[in-house]
């Protein structure tokens, strides 16, 4: 079972992916309708709270704060969290990340694993690396149990599975928990997977999550799910093993009033997530391992252009309110991270493989006015886009049309010139040489019809004397 | 040095060199603690966290239940008001007639197989019902706030079917900031969670389904003590 691109270094082709995905007029509607009603909520959620932009400056100066005191904050985090005997390990990379997991669970003869939603493990291939030494890696969030059952990756950070119709999800059931093929009833197929979930959910060796915040006054971490899975994970196998992203500290518990008001409205609208769960030490007779991890965070952080990605708090506002996003699904992407975030985020990680995303945005700028941290993602994906072309990485079709239009547009002879042959080519020449396949703009709309006369000759006919 | 201490040394480097040259400095979050304890109202005045531009938020002096009681009601759990302890186990029984398992951690309802520390988290699966005391309520979040001390053995929140909550109206504060400015000593629970209406999902195609993984119902006892 390989889901992923991750082994391969070919770069990723959003375009063709997206493709695929609109082919489906009903998945891509229903993608937009859902996906846009929950940035709808957010809205409605955000005009009742008084001082939601100063929440967000708030929020977005705590993490800036961190992130420069990155380091102190990591030795706090840590010290109080051995303190309450919770076991500290750190991961250079992916590769560290599931080796030290694997030991883990190699030590207490693990076999069977529970894990809530992590997008660092996710990042990390984990499950599949563990599922390779016969450990048995089971998803509790429905969204992402459907995605596991599908052999794909998450298509959205907070609803991992919204790019499938119910009747996908029926079909999906029906092949794996032997439910009713004709029953789409999305109660009845949640219901479906309680049950199957809840003896995996009473039995599992150990349970995993991410986390959402780590408070280093504190020592502890917080994960925010609705389903309370997290909650099944870490109280009732004896052992937790949670991953997190070293970005993910913030100093103070007072922090999480200001994070926790704005991380649940910005994602779904809703006040607060049902569930947020707090950990900070072992139970009697039981084990907590947190594994701190970097995988090129710190490369991040040396970023003067990109370190403030790292203030992401995961809620995927600004997924809802991407237009590219809301239409292509966010398997288009081909990576961890999708929608404009993931834009950012995954050249981060591997800059060739990644090229063609940040070219997968309209740079509208609704995704840094929905940010609730106030991260610049549309400018980021602006200078991912110049670190692309400096490095020569732009795909030969877009740089064979750069070259063209720099010529043109450096000569006002030829700009002209250009603009006129165009209009008259377009006139003359039949539909079919513009609305065919070499032509990626009319893949999805006919050419508009061409003016009478460019806006110059307007131009020097009325106003030429001026 | 083994690999462990490899990685710790060589991330807090790669992290002390790649800091940003200028620092931001942490700001201060609003917060007054002052209607603690109060009967029935808030005298919260700052201006981040002010209820009070909020419509159909309670003004200054007024009752928070009602507002908590909407936000929890729009999270999808339920509350009532109970005037005396004793009502609490006639109540339970005519909300969960069909209940086989009821588990009560609260003096106020005795239970006839007690649970202790020592109860594993296993046994509590055939649970219906659990009845436990929050000693904190979020008005704007509909939540409730829930430690191992509460519940005795965690997993009783999340395994239970169904879950009642009894909580004392004047343990209700306006906001998160509130609740996270001091109030609960965190590092001290080796759990604790805040608990929003019962477990929901809208995985597919956005449908609010509750009681996805963790309880389904959610009801919260408003007792005055």
């Amino acid at each position: 079972m390989n889901l992923f691109n991750v082994l391969t270094d070919r770069p990723v082709d959003p375009e063709s992916a997206a493709a695929k995905f609109i082919a489906d007029t009903k998945h891509e509607e229903t993608h937009d309708r859902l996906v846009w009603g929950m940035r709808m909520h957010r809205d409605e959620a955000a005009r009742q709270i008084p001082g939601w932009e100063e929440l967000r400056e708030l929020a977005s100066q705590i993490k800036e704060h961190t992130l420069t005191h990155l380091d102190q904050y990591l030795e706090q985090f840590e010290q109080n969290a051995i303190a309450h005997g919770v076991h500290v390990h750190w991961a250079l990379d992916a590769a560290e990340h599931n080796d030290i997991v694997l030991s883990i669970f190699q030590k207490h003869n693990v076999k069977r694993v529970i894990k809530s939603k992590s997008m660092l493990q996710e990042e990390c291939g984990m499950a599949a690396a563990l599922e390779t030494q016969g450990i048995e890696v089971r998803e509790s969030d429905l969204g992402e149990r459907i995605q596991q059952l599908a052999h794909e990756r998450p298509s959205h950070i907070v609803v991992p599975a919204i790019h499938q119709l119910r009747t996908d999800v029926a079909a999906l059931f029906a092949k794996n928990l032997a439910t009713d093929e004709q029953n789409s009833d999305p109660h009845y197929l949640t219901e479906a997977m309680r049950n199957d979930a809840r003896p995996a959910l009473l039995h599992a060796d150990a349970g995993m999550t991410g986390a959402n915040f780590a408070i280093a006054e504190t020592g502890g971490i917080v994960i925010c799910t609705n389903e309370g899975n997290a909650d099944i994970g870490v109280t009732v196998p004896d052992l937790q093993v949670c991953s997190i992203g070293i970005e993910k500290l913030v100093p103070r518990s007072a922090d999480l009033g200001v994070m926790l008001r704005l991380l649940s409205r910005s994602a779904l609208g809703t006040p607060m997530t049902q569930y947020t769960t707090h950990l900070h030490r072992p139970r009697p007779g039981t084990r907590i391992h947190f594994i701190l991890v970097d995988n090129k965070r710190s490369d991040r952080l040396a970023s003067p252009d990109f370190w403030h990605a790292l203030k992401c708090i995961r809620c995927g506002a600004c997924m809802n309110t991407c237009p590219v996003y809301r239409r292509s699904g966010g398997l288009s992407y081909q990576a961890t991270y999708s929608g404009p975030i993931g834009v950012i985020l995954d050249p981060g990680f591997d800059h060739t493989k990644y090229r063609e995303l940040p070219y997968h945005s309209t740079l509208c700028g609704s995704c840094s006015e929905v940010c609730p941290v106030r991260i610049d993602i549309a400018d980021q994906i602006y200078k991912w886009r110049r670190v692309i072309a400096d490095e020569g990485l732009l795909p030969l079709a877009k740089r064979a049309g750069m070259a063209v239009m720099g010529e043109t547009l450096s000569h006002t002879e030829a700009f002209h010139g250009a603009e006129a042959v165009a209009i008259k080519a377009i006139e003359q020449l039949p539909g079919v040489v513009f609305n065919n396949p070499l032509n990626p703009w009319t893949k999805h709309r006919d050419m508009p019809n061409p003016p009478k006369q460019t806006f110059h000759q307007w131009y020097q006919k009325n106003r030429g004397s001026e | 040095m083994n690999p462990q201490q490899i990685a710790r040394t060589t991330i807090l480097n790669a992290v002390r060199k790649a800091l940003p040259t200028q620092k931001i400095d942490l700001p201060a979050v609003p917060v007054e603690q002052k209607h603690l304890g109060a009967t029935g109202g808030f005298g919260y005045r700052g201006n981040l966290s002010s209820l009070e531009k909020i419509e159909g938020a309670p003004q200054p002096g007024e009752s928070l239940t009602p507002y908590f009681e909407r936000q929890l009601a729009r999270m999808g759990g339920r509350s009532l008001t109970i005037n005396t302890a004793a009502e609490i186990p006639d109540k339970v029984r005519e909300l969960f007639p069909a209940a086989r398992r009821i588990c009560s951690v609260i003096p106020e309802m005795s239970d006839a197989k007690p649970l202790s520390q020592a109860t594993s988290s296993r046994s509590l699966a055939d649970v219906d019902v659990a009845v436990v005391r929050s000693h904190l309520g979020v008005a704007e979040a509909g939540a409730v706030w829930l430690t191992d001390l509460d519940l005795i053995v965690p997993a009783l929140g999340v395994l239970t079917q169904h879950l009642v909550v009894l909580l004392d109206p004047k343990d209700i504060v306006p906001t998160l900031h509130e609740a996270y400015g001091g109030i609960i000593p965190f590092d001290k629970y080796p759990y604790g969670v805040f608990m929003a209406g019962p477990s929901a999902t809208g995985d597919i195609e956005g449908v609010i389904i509750h009681g996805a993984q963790g309880a389904r119902t959610l009801t919260v006892f408003l007792l005055a003590t």
